[in-house]
């Protein structure tokens, strides 16, 4: 699936919600099927600042595509870096640097966030567009070299 | 006040504009009174009349308007005196609130008091703005600061504060009411101990002003610092009561017009108190406002103001109690209308956000208070803080929130 056709997904799963509190239910489920940092990267390194709770992301590249984890101390918080998770999983640097995140207004996900919050929110997709940067600069230079 | 209406809280209401919308679909319940009060309509028209009709520069001008506005500045400091029962109508310095008023004091009076090697005394419950400026001070000057620990419950260790007072610290700073904990400190006990070593001590009043009488000569601080806004007046106007020995003692705070009574190129000779600390234009919309709420405050009682939120915070912890892993951080003897709270391991953002959208307005984080946060290992609390406008039906649809948050979270 691409990146487009996840956040179509997402948009159309949130429509089917009539009102703020089944989204924010929808938002807790997402929080506990979080993929979970592994406890070796859940410091101050991977923290992300711009939150008003914790969250600690991380990313890895297997030369291809990238994959993400993450925790946070807030449960909602948690479902919404899942949320972006779900979104940019399993793509390449290229993809994750091309997309836009137009699907957080849709979803009404930014208008119902404090703008603290929603700092936070513009936080964890700026973290993950900088783990995309810095794959892509690693597999140019690769290329380079080979 | 001759014309004191008994305490009537519907008549109360009425007059706080802001209470009646809606948020959310939702009737408002604003119980985030800690960090702001709503304003009275006599506030909201006191500045209106101020920009529509009298808005001048004061204390300059000969002209009829500029006369007029600085008859009504200096009235206004005349009924805050009264409300303090300050000795003298010049020992109020207008500030922009109680931060302002306290890094006037620690540039000041510290500029005046402190020297390497020596202390300054706080309370480990202090919000930051009665923190930070002291621990700057104390950096800047190679100085100690001094934290008294605080209890299980919230109240400041005396123990340690009187060992600490042995220290000899310069300056003693300590807040009347914590913001996070609504602990109503012995302030009374704790200036009497730190005047047997003549320590002067400043008062953080931000919390304690709306909600009891301040005499700040029976108290006998030194000084008392307090902000218009947590006392349904503007926002960006605060008070600094001192006492004049002292105020007299200290040097200027801040340089420019008005504070300065003959400036040739080699020299300036600053004017007399109070001016001396008002470099440049004061907010004068927001001190008039001020004294109109200290009118409202009068007319409706602050006794009785300070009872019903009094009934208020027994009722709510009386019924936050039936609530399943309620935790309250700290639980003082003496309470003002301040409760902070956790539900289990519940994270209080997530809480937060969902009582938001039930239209209810609390607090939620550290509450710029991060030594308190560490003292009890949490990373915020949810605090709801009462005022004078506030019901008993009001905590109950608060109370119904946490609980339909509570199980929406856990």
């Amino acid at each position: 699936m691409t990146i487009e056709q996840t956040q179509q997904q997402i948009i159309d799963e949130f429509s089917m919600f009539d009102d703020w509190m089944d989204k924010y239910n929808f938002l807790i489920e997402m929080g506990k099927d979080c993929p979970i940092i592994d406890t070796q990267y859940k410091t101050n390194n991977y923290l992300i600042t711009g939150c008003q709770s914790r969250v600690w992301l991380h990313a890895s590249y297997d030369g291809n595509l990238i994959s993400f984890s993450a925790d946070s101390d807030a449960v909602i918080t948690k479902g919404i870096v899942n949320l972006l998770i779900r979104v940019f999983n399993g793509h390449s640097p290229e993809e994750i640097l091309a997309a836009d995140t137009a699907f957080l207004d849709q979803i009404g996900l930014k208008e119902h966030l404090s703008p603290t919050r929603s700092n936070g929110l513009v936080s964890m997709v700026k973290q993950m567009k900088l783990y995309a940067q810095v794959y892509h600069l690693k597999s140019t230079q690769q290329t380079k070299h080979e | 006040m001759e014309d004191r209406k008994p305490f009537e809280i519907q008549y109360v209401r009425s007059q706080f504009p802001a209470l009646s919308q809606y948020v959310y679909n939702k009737p408002l319940v604003y119980f985030d009174n800690a960090a702001t009060t709503q304003k009275p309509l006599v506030v909201i028209d006191r500045l209106k009349l101020w920009y529509e009709l009298e808005n001048s520069n004061i204390h300059r001008g000969v002209h009829y308007l500029s006369q007029q506005g600085t008859i009504a500045f200096e009235t206004a400091r005349k009924t805050v005196a009264a409300f303090l029962n300050a000795k003298e109508t010049h020992e109020i310095i207008f500030t922009k609130g109680t931060t302002d008023s306290i890094n006037l004091l620690a540039s000041s009076l510290g500029r005046l008091l402190v020297n390497e090697g020596d202390s300054v005394l706080v309370t480990g419950m202090e919000h930051h703005s009665n923190f930070v400026p002291w621990q700057q001070l104390c950096l800047e000057k190679k100085a100690n600061l001094l934290v008294a620990a605080i209890t299980d419950s919230g109240e400041v260790d005396l123990e340690d504060y009187k060992s600490l007072l042995e220290k000899r610290p310069k300056i003693v700073s300590i807040t009347h009411i914590s913001n996070v904990l609504g602990t109503i400190n012995p302030i009374e006990e704790m200036i009497r101990l730190a005047h047997e070593y003549n320590i002067p001590v400043v008062i953080d009043g931000a919390q304690s002003v709306a909600h009891q009488k301040i005499d700040v000569q029976a108290l006998n601080c030194d000084f008392f610092a307090f902000s218009g806004h947590k006392l349904y007046a503007p926002m960006g106007v605060g008070v600094l009561y001192g006492k004049e020995k002292w105020l007299n003692a200290m040097p200027p705070y801040q340089f420019g017009g008005e504070m300065v009574n003959q400036v040739s190129i080699k020299e300036t000779l600053f004017n007399d108190l109070p001016f001396k600390f008002e470099a440049g234009t004061p907010n004068v919309g927001a001190v008039l406002g001020l004294e109109s709420a200290i009118h409202f405050i009068e007319m409706t009682g602050i006794e009785q103001i300070g009872l019903h939120e009094e009934q208020l915070l027994h009722y709510a912890l009386e019924k936050l109690k039936e609530i399943d892993q309620i935790r309250f951080i700290g639980h003082p003897k003496k309470q003002a209308g301040v409760i902070s709270f956790l539900i289990g391991n519940i994270h209080p953002f997530d809480a937060g956000m969902i009582i938001d959208k039930l239209g209810i307005a609390i607090r939620t984080g550290h509450h710029c208070a991060q030594p308190v946060m560490e003292r009890y290992g949490i990373p915020g609390t949810m605090r709801a803080s009462f005022a004078a406008y506030n019901t008993f039906e009001e905590i109950d649809i608060f109370v119904a929130a946490v609980k339909k948050a509570a199980l929406m979270l856990s």
